[in-house]
């Protein structure tokens, strides 16, 4: 790997901005500002900033329920996201989507929902208007393990094969799918098996390895855009929060053990520690970030907690273009 | 003037649009070398090749969100699904995204997906190609649901969808595709949501959809014999519904049937005649009436078929029965 100096606090930087941003959602979730649901990224922020640090505005993300961490990676600002969840105008989608429907095509975040799977052929579609136009871009698709089984994840994993698109799916196996472990739901949990089977390029990667994503992601997205088709990054990560604010961490479904195990690869923490240990950055070059970073997230809140609610009266505009 | 079948008309639209457009596509199964199941490609794979006449696997829910996001993207897909049956595959994508999205990303991302196909009942299609479902997508908000019933309408509402940036479901009824109408060789586009008087009267107001136009059409001839004047509104958007034209018809009238060989219940009959029954109460000399399709599955036999479907019969009757209210 031969990023500068710059690049490698760069992806620090931006796992720290998912981080810092979900807690402070997930204080404001327990404070009641946040009318709906929460689902925080926290523990998967390598993979996202690993990606998307392999992407430019032009290219076009697809993501699901799971989705702060993909549009904060993708160039929304944090205020955007925290005055969604608030529910506020000035969200990034103008206080009409929550947690689950963040849309700013402006940095290419083409949208997250509420429904698992879309957003696989989503960006399988962006492949396809890639090619059509033939102008380099890639469609990212990001996706849990319980969205592999789901259908939309065979079709378009075929399309995108079939027509060698220019996609990369984003494979983040958190080991749940809400308390459903993975090796319940399938029998054959190498998802890059799965992937070269339909024909694709399948790599495996340790999902709280950042610059493994990045790497990895690297790779696929310089085969998709010298047109030689899609790949599947199977990412193997952990979720450390509950589900969805509000639920138990543990339920009966994970111990306690197992959680502070993957705490202690914690991605962020690990990455700080190498980039030092490595001699690639300074305590104080990291330091300088966290409290570049904290400011950021405290003005992004006072920014959304001070922002109007959106007037009802816009209630029926933009059903249809005109 | 010269004369094309519905099939042609739709077919020149298409050719026109993809012509003008380089970023038109076309997805379905049999869109390629073949020209299509129904032949709304013919010729065109020729001009244009496997990018943008793409032949697809059977996966109906795949390509129609793959052409969501296609659509979202830059490009603009048309879906050549066939038979409306077969998307019902696909009625998340559908009602979950596409006709969503726009609203979802406040106006900043574009739907421009057109997805048209065969409707209906006809030749002994049987169950699982005989569906409508209109009054299923016009229950969403989000969608243009367009439904004509001629050669001219097709086309000029063809044209429109394709340049439109809103999800249109275009519904082409298999008993009108072979049917021949007077189509100008300039052209034209008819914009969404203008009904057609298709027929002048004044003793009552008949709304066909579909194929009940023509059946509409002929009960009215009929009864003209007779010297009974019905006016025959065609409406050819179901969303947006010019209901402004329905009302000026039933306030010159005072009667309304609805003809659909839909099912009843929450179908467009109901929709217009509950608007009007807001907006034309005092126009009303008699109760408003709808005419639809038996309420069942659509059996093969061709007796049985043709046991559900309105016929001129009783189109002539249910307006006999109108009139003696
Ligand atoms: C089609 C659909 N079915 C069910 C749900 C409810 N649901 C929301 S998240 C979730 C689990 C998803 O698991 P996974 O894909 O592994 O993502 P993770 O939550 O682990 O990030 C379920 C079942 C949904 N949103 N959409
Ligand atoms: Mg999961």
């Amino acid at each position: 790997m031969n990023l500068t100096q710059k690049e490698y606090l760069a992806l620090y930087r931006q796992m720290l901005v998912i981080r810092r941003t979900e807690e402070q959602l997930a204080k404001a979730h327990q404070a009641g500002l946040i009318p709906g649901a929460c689902h925080t990224y926290i523990g998967q922020e390598a993979i996202a900033t690993g990606v998307c640090a392999n992407l430019t505005a032009q290219d076009a993300v697809f993501s699901t329920h799971r989705g702060h961490g993909h549009a904060l990676a993708k160039g929304v600002p944090p205020r955007e996201v925290m005055a969604e969840l608030f529910g506020r105008v000035t969200g990034c989608s103008r206080g009409r989507g929550g947690s689950m429907h963040l849309f700013a095509p402006e940095v290419g975040m083409m949208g997250t929902s509420g429904i698992v799977g879309p957003c696989i052929l989503q960006a399988t579609g962006a492949g396809y208007s890639s090619r059509l136009l033939n102008n380099g871009t890639v469609g990212v698709a990001f996706f849990g393990d319980g969205a592999s089984n789901n259908g939309a994840f065979h079709e378009g994993l075929n399309l995108a094969a079939i027509w060698d698109l220019p996609v990369i799916f984003v494979f983040e196996n958190n080991m749940y799918a809400t308390e459903v472990p993975f090796s319940y739901a399938t029998r054959n949990t190498d998802m890059a098996e799965r992937a070269r089977t339909y024909g694709m390029n399948g790599v495996s990667v340790d999902g709280n390895d950042v610059l493994a994503v990045y790497e990895a992601a690297a790779a696929g997205v310089r085969r998709a855009r010298a047109g030689e088709g899609p790949t599947l990054l199977d990412c193997k990560t952990y979720r450390t929060r509950a589900h969805s604010e509000g639920m138990p961490s543990l339920g009966s479904y994970r111990t306690q053990e197992e959680v502070d195990a993957w705490k202690s690869r914690d991605p962020i923490m690990t990455y700080r520690a190498r980039l030092l240990h490595e001699g690639i950055a300074s305590e104080s070059d990291c330091e300088a970030i966290d409290m570049e970073v904290q400011a950021l997230i405290d003005e992004s809140f006072e920014f959304a907690k001070n922002s109007p609610y959106p007037n009802p009266a816009t209630v029926a505009e933009h059903i249809f273009s005109s | 003037m010269r004369e094309l079948t519905f099939t042609a008309a739709a077919r020149e639209a298409l050719a026109e649009e993809m012509a003008r457009d380089p970023s038109i596509f076309v997805v379905g199964e049999g869109v390629g070398a073949r020209g299509g199941n129904f032949n709304t490609t013919t010729g065109l794979y020729e001009l244009y090749g496997p990018m943008r006449l793409r032949d697809t696997p059977i996966v109906e829910r795949g390509f129609i969100g793959m052409c969501t996001g296609a659509a979202m993207t830059g490009t603009r897909p048309v879906v050549d699904f066939m038979f409306v049956d077969f998307i019902l595959d696909a009625m998340g994508e559908l009602i979950n995204q596409v006709a969503k999205i726009q609203y979802m990303s406040s106006g900043r991302l574009k739907m421009p997906l057109v997805l048209r196909g065969s409707i209906g009942i006809s030749g002994a299609s049987a169950t699982h190609h005989s569906g409508s479902y209109f009054p299923m997508f016009v229950n969403i908000p989000g969608f243009r649901v367009v439904v004509p019933t001629n050669a001219y309408d097709a086309k000029g509402l063809f044209k429109t969808a394709l340049r439109g940036d809103d999800p249109v479901i275009f519904l082409e009824h298999k008993a009108l595709l072979n049917a021949k109408a007077q189509v100008p060789e300039e052209e034209y586009f008819i914009p969404f949501g203008q009904a057609a008087i298709v027929r002048e009267g004044t003793q009552a107001t008949a709304v066909a959809v579909g194929s009940m136009v023509r059946r509409t059409l002929e009960a009215c001839e009929a009864l003209a014999g007779e010297g009974i004047s019905i006016e025959v509104i065609d409406p050819r958007t179901l969303a947006p519904l010019d209901i402004a034209t329905i009302l000026q018809s039933v306030h010159k009238t005072g009667r309304l049937l609805i003809v659909d060989e839909t099912f009843a219940p929450c179908g467009i009959g109901a929709e217009i005649a509950a608007q009007v029954a807001a907006h034309g109460f005092d126009d009303l000399d008699a109760p408003i009436q709808r005419l639809n399709g038996v309420y069942t599955p659509t059996p093969y036999s061709p007796p049985l078929e043709a046991a559900v479907v309105p016929n001129t019969t009783q189109i002539v009757q249910a307006i006999r029965d109108l009139l003696a209210e």
